[in-house]
């Protein structure tokens, strides 16, 4: 029964929800203690859902929408936690909390259509191409919420107002330097994602159609992607700057994503 | 138990006549020595710093004569500090403590130096014997509630003075100071206090840059930091991850195309200018730049002044947990203080039951070990049922505001002698 326990998932996600929509306007530091082990609980359910339900199924059925739904909740999740575990803020919370909520809601409201029904798919490229993918989705979100919380932090040191310097927000620096290293961790996994989606796609089609809004669009990404790296790293963009960017990279995220549901090749299931 | 402090602090003695009472280190363990022996006093404890010195001291039943006590210890004429006393007993001594304690009643409020203070002068009256029982009891508290108001309330974790408003906004912009440079423009008392401050809290090096090169290069020497020609100053600039300036320029030193040339040579890397000079040295149009935080005196002023205000609202709230725990604390002496009553109840009708068996002894003559027994039995059943009200009523007046009162009539009705402690 996947979807008890990612119903599970959900009810301490909520928990998160609430803490990230109470932390714009409370000091608390008794909801970070219940938030935090709430959200890891929902960390532990919604792995027991993705587990059982591939094992159920006897096959992969991370390409159903409603699993990938869960499986970028949980990825977005396990990077915030790395972020937690190495710098010990809880602020990019306030961003990521609401997202995973959405996508575990929406995961945990629906019927589980398959998808993925060739058989002579190379599931090991697959599951690559599938998890890559997604590890790179949850480190641009990730960094997008940092270089929001950057902006954040910098209007209110700039602006001087001793109220607007109050907001616990971890030091500039810090944020930025989350930022980053998420999008150096996501690069490559976005590209070995790519590519392994390249390798699927040559195996079960024989060919690449390149005007496939689905390949296009992920290039192009790809290539938003590449971009906000290249400027981060070798002109040190940040700030407003980087934030328009990695809005840019994340609304080309969004529209590669939002592809599955027009592309010839690379769909889910009517759901 | 009486409870008593007497002292002067920063509030009712001006600087003149607290120099005057404040005892030395070397001298404060014969202080408390003498304070011990002095009559009526059981416990005692000296607290001399800078801004206060109170001598707190517990005494048997009546209150003990302190001020006569310091009458001797001081060598200045009372008529001098008589004026400026302040005096508490019970609750309001305790209160005083607690308040001191938690540096409610600072110059500053929430200035943790207090707590150490309080404690150092705990460690000399205990190493001389001054603090055993009841005052140890207290202090132990009031380290608690110190430490309770630290964590509960906000009161102590603002920056209240210019230069340490400009280190918290340093971390806020750098996180740590580990490995950031420090740019002094201008050699004056001030930029050089900020720098100190920036320099206690991790930051690497410093460069100072003074129109008079000697000066810069005597500031320099101060912190192992490098002087450079002040002609050199925009070449250099962009190393800084924090520049402090003070200089007597009449016109801004720093523009925006200034800002611009140094965010380009640092790739973007921020940097935060504190402009401590009148008229400014740093054009405030350069705030608006990506990546450049500048923060004129009176921005830090600004700073500091809605901390005060914070710390005055948490100091509301640190009252009222004061209060709460003075009540407690009251409450535990007085539930500890019903308890030798008890036992001297027992003692005393102990005594009257082996009396009476001791008199009527001879009259019964040879008993056997089953009428030893009875007799026994009976007489302590007798024993137990008349003690078991005034007993009880003494537990249950223990935590309410009476039991002194209860105490005293058990002891008179049963004519206790011994003292309560």
């Amino acid at each position: 029964m996947p979807i008890i326990w990612l119903r599970f998932a959900l009810a301490c996600y909520t928990v998160g929800l609430v803490h990230a929509l109470l932390a714009l306007t409370h000091r608390s530091n008794v909801l970070n203690r219940v938030a935090l082990p709430a959200m890891g609980s929902g960390m532990i359910f919604q792995f027991v859902a993705l587990t059982e339900s591939v094992l159920v199924a006897g096959q992969i059925t991370l390409a159903t929408v409603h699993n990938s739904e869960s499986l970028l909740a949980l990825l977005i999740m396990l990077a915030f936690m790395l972020v937690y575990a190495i710098y010990h803020t809880s602020s990019p919370g306030i961003v990521v909390f609401p997202l995973v909520f959405i996508l575990t809601f929406v995961a945990a409201t629906g019927q589980q259509p398959f998808l993925v029904n060739s058989p002579g798919l190379l599931r090991g490229w697959l599951v690559a191409h599938i998890t890559l993918i997604f590890t790179g989705y949850a480190a641009l979100f990730i960094s997008f919420a940092a270089s929001l919380l950057y902006l954040v932090q910098e209007r209110s040191l700039k602006s001087k107002h001793p109220n607007t310097t109050r907001l616990r927000l971890p030091p500039l620096e810090t944020i930025d330097e989350i930022g980053f290293r998420s999008l150096l961790l996501g690069f490559p996994s976005m590209t070995l994602g790519l590519i392994a989606g390249i390798v699927v796609a040559q195996a079960s089609f024989g060919r690449i159609d390149l005007l496939d809004p689905k390949i296009f669009l992920s290039l192009l990404m790809w290539a938003v992607y590449m971009l906000m790296v290249f400027t981060r790293w070798n002109a040190g963009w940040r700030g407003r700057r980087a934030a328009y960017l990695a809005t840019g990279a994340f609304a080309a995220a969004l529209i590669a994503w939002s592809a599955n549901y027009f592309s010839a090749i690379h769909r889910f299931a009517a759901s | 138990m009486s409870l008593q402090i007497i002292g002067v602090n920063h509030l009712t003695a001006p600087v003149e006549v607290r120099e005057r009472l404040a005892i030395p280190e070397s001298r404060l363990a014969d202080s408390v020595r003498l304070l011990v022996q002095h009559p009526g006093v059981n416990e005692g404890l000296i607290l001399s710093t800078c801004n206060r010195v109170e001598v707190l001291a517990q005494s048997a039943n009546d209150r003990a004569d302190l001020r006569g006590f310091l009458h001797q210890l001081f060598t200045v004429p009372a008529s001098e500090f008589e004026s400026h006393l302040y005096e508490f007993s019970e609750r309001e001594a305790i209160r005083h403590l607690f308040r001191v304690a938690a540096s409610l009643d600072s110059m500053v409020v929430g200035e943790p130096q207090i707590l150490g203070q309080v404690k150092e002068a705990y460690a000399t009256a205990r190493a001389v014997g001054a603090v055993h029982s009841q005052l140890d009891l207290l202090l132990t508290r009031a380290f608690a509630v110190a430490k309770r108001v630290r964590t509960e309330t906000a009161v102590g974790s603002s920056a209240v003075s210019v230069a340490s408003v400009a280190v918290d906004l340093a971390k806020k912009i750098f996180g740590s100071l580990q490995g950031k440079h420090v740019y002094l423009v201008g050699a004056g008392k001030m930029s050089e206090l900020a720098a100190r401050h920036l320099m206690a809290h991790g930051a690497e090096s410093i460069f100072v840059a003074n129109r008079t090169h000697d000066r810069a290069a005597q500031l320099a020497a101060k912190f192992s930091g490098q002087a450079i020609l002040f002609e050199q100053l925009y070449e250099t600039c962009d190393r800084a991850d924090i520049v402090i300036t003070s200089t007597g320029a009449p016109h801004a030193i720093f523009r925006t195309e200034h800002g611009e040339l140094f965010l380009n040579r640092r790739k973007n890397r921020p940097m935060f200018f504190i402009d401590i000079a009148v008229p400014r040295d740093v054009d405030p149009e350069m705030n608006k730049l990506d990546g450049i935080f500048v923060y004129d005196i009176d921005d830090l002023q600004q700073a500091v002044s809605s901390n005060v205000a914070d710390r005055r609202r948490e100091a509301e709230r640190a009252e009222e947990i004061i209060n709460l725990e003075v009540t407690r604390f009251q409450q535990r002496l007085q539930s500890l203080d019903v308890v030798p009553t008890i036992v001297s109840l027992q003692d005393h009708l102990e005594t009257i039951r082996q009396a009476e068996i001791d008199r009527v002894r001879g009259r019964l003559g040879e008993l056997s070990p089953e009428q030893e027994n009875a007799l026994e039995t009976l007489t302590r059943g007798i024993v137990n049922k008349i003690m078991h009200t005034p007993v009880s009523t003494l537990k249950t007046a223990a935590t309410e505001p009476e039991a002194t009162t209860v105490i005293d009539v058990v002891r008179r009705l049963f004519n206790l002698q011994e003292k309560k402690r």
